[in-house]
């Protein structure tokens, strides 16, 4: 196991992420009809700095509506929260990224204000891609090959590939440990440490002929690196959008159980699915 | 009361109904315990112009119709002169609807200027609470008519300017209408014996004993419907004419007499206004019959039990005209295909999704029902399979009715030189690419002219119909014949209002170069690579979806292409730049094109 695979450093990871999930569901719990983009932003950062973080990988994103599904994005910079004001039954995702005691998380909530049957059935969709991420790094199968994997069961379920408009049209990229400095400034939302991070390791994977990208591009074409992989497949249905993102820990164990997992299976999407799962058997039982 | 049975079986029952001066003939349909739906007919009708659509509603409804006085067999007020004014047809309607349905409100449906009595009737005060709906054909409310004048007169931009010389040019009639004498003159004599001709070889109206015998009198008493009213109330519209009753307007975008710009400002008038468009001309009544009653239906029953018309409001940009409308879309279980079903689904038509790949088609469908579709069904059909066609056709027509819009979408790629292409393959794609399409034309085709109604077909051909390339011989020479078959079928039916579009998408990011790849659905060939190796054939397969990824232009944007296809009736319609460009090309510098053809594609 690398260093990163360590258990207690996966342990400061493992409380970094559900520190973030438990700011997005917190701020998914205050939200309103009339509150914009920028406002869900800011009680992200908000609720996040007064729980002791300082750096980011990245700013708080908020995305309301059809730009859950980057309806029309065609530069960067429309990432960025807007003034879009959240309606009923509109779909959302924050995404927000914090970097704390040194680690990163990354994490992507998706939900909706009110009922919307297309969130929920991109939701559940969501999940058979959890499944077949997992199970092809654990093949280490060419990161570009499970890309378009991905890509043909998102298609085959009727949606589109919206991590396709990412930088680099990343399905994930590579996370790490950040130092602790006390001036941590960010330029175009991102962190510069974790910024530094991510160059060291495009650097040295340039010569050694990997990517901290996980991109549908020639420079993915290689096995799964060892390390912290953010996994954010993204699914956008006409003006509907829904993703999950979170921690995919990959070893160079020789066991395939080890050799790649989930940092943690206790957060809301996992927690969802197998409530709707038990739902289901509980009406099958009934049935018989 | 005495009853006769009509050509659709229902019962007529006739009975007179006194009004101011007057003796009305009034005709009922249906079970009288149901909804009320009056049919007012217009100029130079009489009741039986509605008798087509009549028949369909009685099956649900209490369908009521009646000759406005002076018309058919109602009594003409005498004098004529300030007999037929707006105030005294409103005492006529109320009569009407008091003997008809004296506790509930009644449906109100008018075309021409029963469409015109109708916006007086749903707009003054003396009705309220008489009319639960209004549906209006071809007819505007002669107040907000002369208010529109009236905004065009005080600020004439250029396109307003041009819209009041559009509509003054084809109101010629009207001023016609105002001479006296000559107007029931030429009815009485030449005009009305020619009238019949005329209506079926300008309108299209078929010759089914529509109009009738009356024609004459109906047209000279009918022209007192101008002279009493038009003037006075376009040169003073009255300034409260707001409707107290939810509206369907249903606009015919062929319409000789009113320019569908007429009715731009009416959402100031109307409060709950549901717009429609309908792809026929004046007559309707008589040329889109089922369409009609299913509209005319639909609205009615939204708003007896106050139910919404659908759980899913669709509010794609053509919802007018598609809305309830069914579309079949071959090849819909991905790419090109699934797209146009999604678009039409959000214009809130009815969808079968046909498809090989049964499970592609089956997703389509679900998907469809949740984004705004009232209907969708699944159906798993190869369409180069004759027979199985043939069924398929038979299952449509009898479970979901004669389709409105048909896509031929359905389509196989193969590539590679001609000398290493297998009569297999040659086979292949053409027994999908252009026996598909055929068979489709066809048999839906047939169906469509069989009903008389209209309808469009929209085949998928490519850029490579016109386009030569080294590359694609046996994908493009299929294509261009369904380029061919679709030019030479639009002049075929364009006599029976049947629109065929090609559409030529170019290289768009479908799942055409990908679906033999190992995770594809079974049963659908990908694009065949002639004269490489098995493993060569699967590299330059994935190189080139790789680019297509790369080019990533989306299928919707073909879809929607298709979509303005058939609302414009487009004959050729290149998608993306590139196909453009290469029809240009084609045209202008077709030895330029043959160069690039020569050119050994990069693989």
């Amino acid at each position: 196991m690398t260093v990163t695979g360590s258990p207690e450093v996966l342990r400061g990871f493992r409380s970094v992420q559900r520190l973030a999930y438990e700011c997005a569901e917190a701020v998914a719990a205050q939200l309103r009809p009339g509150v914009t983009e920028r406002e869900a932003a800011r009680m992200q950062r908000e609720w996040l700095r007064g729980r002791g973080v300082r750096d980011w990988f990245h700013l708080p994103f908020a995305w309301f509506g059809d730009r859950t599904a980057f309806a029309g994005f065609r530069v960067p910079l429309q990432f960025f929260p807007t003034n879009r004001e959240l309606a009923p039954g509109m779909p959302f995702i924050l995404d927000l990224a914090p970097v704390h005691g040194g680690c990163t998380a990354d994490v992507g909530y998706s939900g909706c204000l009110g009922p919307n049957p297309v969130h929920d059935r991109l939701m559940r969709d969501l999940r058979v891609h959890r499944e077949l991420i997992l199970r092809e790094v654990r093949e280490r199968r060419p990161l570009r090959e499970i890309y378009e994997d991905v890509e043909r069961l998102m298609v085959r379920q009727g949606y589109h590939n919206r991590h396709r408009a990412y930088p680099f049209g990343v399905i994930a990229h590579k996370v790490d440990r950040v130092p602790e400095r006390r001036f941590s400034p960010h330029v175009f939302g991102f962190g510069t440490q974790s910024l530094k991070g991510l160059a060291k390791d495009a650097l040295r994977g340039h010569r050694e002929g990997w990517s901290p990208l996980w991109s549908p591009y020639r420079f993915s074409q290689h096995p799964p690196r060892p390390g912290l992989w953010a996994v954010e497949p993204h699914l956008g249905f006409r003006g509907t959008g829904a993703k999950f993102e979170e921690l995919l820990v990959v070893t160079d164990s020789r066991n395939a159980q080890e050799s790649a997992f989930w940092l943690d299976d206790d957060l809301p999407h996992v927690r969802r699915w197998a409530e709707a799962e038990a739902d289901r058997e509980q009406e099958k039982e009934r049935a018989a | 009361m005495n009853g006769h049975e009509t050509d659709g079986g229902a019962t007529v029952r006739e009975r007179w109904v006194r009004a101011e001066g007057v003796e009305l003939c009034v005709a009922e349909l249906g079970d009288a315990g149901q909804p009320t739906v009056v049919l007012l007919h217009g100029y130079p009708d009489s009741k039986e112009v509605w008798s087509e659509v009549a028949s369909r509603l009685a099956e649900r409804f209490h369908v009521v119709l009646y000759d406005v006085r002076g018309h058919g067999r109602s009594t003409a007020p005498d004098p004529l002169r300030g007999g037929f004014t707006l105030e005294k047809l409103t005492g006529d309607f109320l009569a009407v609807a008091d003997a008809v349905s004296p506790d509930r409100p009644v449906h109100l449906v008018g075309h021409d200027w029963g469409s015109v009595q109708g916006w007086e009737f749903t707009t003054v005060a003396c009705t309220e609470g008489r009319i639960a709906s209004f549906t209006s054909l071809s007819g505007p409310s002669l107040d907000h008519f002369g208010h529109w004048i009236n905004a065009r007169l005080r600020r004439p931009t250029p396109r307003r300017a041009a819209q009041l010389l559009g509509q003054t040019a084809k109101s010629w009639y009207v001023y016609l209408l105002h001479t006296p004498v000559l107007p029931e003159l030429a009815w009485r004599g030449p005009l009305g014996a020619r009238w019949p001709a005329i209506l079926r070889r300008l309108e299209k109206v078929p010759a089914d004993g529509y109009p009738t015998p009356t024609l004459g009198d109906d047209a000279a008493h009918g022209a007192w419907l101008y002279r009493d009213n038009v003037r006075a109330r376009l040169r003073h519209p009255r300034p409260d004419a707001y409707a107290h009753a939810p509206v369907q307007l249903v606009t015919p975008v062929g319409d000789a007499f009113l320019s569908p710009s007429l009715y731009d400002d009416l959402d100031r008038w109307v409060p709950r206004l549901l717009r429609r468009t309908i792809d026929a001309r004046h007559w309707v009544p008589r040329t889109r019959p089922d369409q009609l009653a299913e509209w005319i239906g639909e609205f009615v029953l939204a708003h007896e039990d106050g139910r919404p018309v659908a759980e899913t409001v669709p509010d794609g940009p053509y919802a007018d005209r598609f809305g309830g409308r069914l579309v079949l879309v071959t090849g819909a279980g991905s790419g090109i295909g699934r797209a146009t079903a999604f678009a039409f689904a959000e214009a809130g038509a009815r969808i079968v999704a046909a498809d090989v790949d049964a499970e592609g088609a089956a997703t389509t469908a679900e998907l469809c029902r949740m984004i705004g579709a009232p209907e969708a069904w699944a159906e798993a059909v190869d369409v180069a399979d004759e027979e199985a066609m043939e069924k398929f056709a038979e299952r449509v027509a009898s479970s979901y009715g004669v389709v409105d819009v048909l896509v031929n979408n359905a389509g196989i790629g193969v590539s590679g030189p001609f000398l290493d292409t297998s009569a297999a393959d040659w086979r292949r794609v053409l027994d999908v690419n252009l026996w598909g399409v055929i068979h489709g034309c066809r048999l839906f085709g047939r169906q469509m002219a069989e009903r008389g109604q209209g309808g469009h077909i929209v085949n998928t051909a490519s850029a490579a119909a016109y386009a030569p390339s080294r590359a694609l011989p046996a994908y493009s020479t299929s294509k261009a014949a369904v380029l061919m078959l679709s030019e030479c079928l639009r002049a075929e039916l364009a006599g029976q209002g049947i629109g065929v579009s090609a559409v030529c998408p170019g290289f768009v990011h479908t799942g055409i170069t990908a679906t033999a790849l190992p995770h594809s659905p079974k049963g659908m060939g990908g694009t065949p690579i002639t004269g490489v190796s098995a493993e060569e054939e699967q590299r330059r397969r994935k190189s080139a979806q790789r680019r297509y990824g790369q080019r990533n232009y989306p299928a919707e944007r073909v879809a929607d292409a298709v979509l303005r296809a058939v609302v414009r009736n487009q004959a050729v319609v290149p998608v993306t730049p590139e196909a453009r460009g290469a029809r240009l090309l084609a045209r202008f510098a077709p030895r330029a094109l043959r160069a690039i053809a020569r050119v050994e594609p990069k693989l």
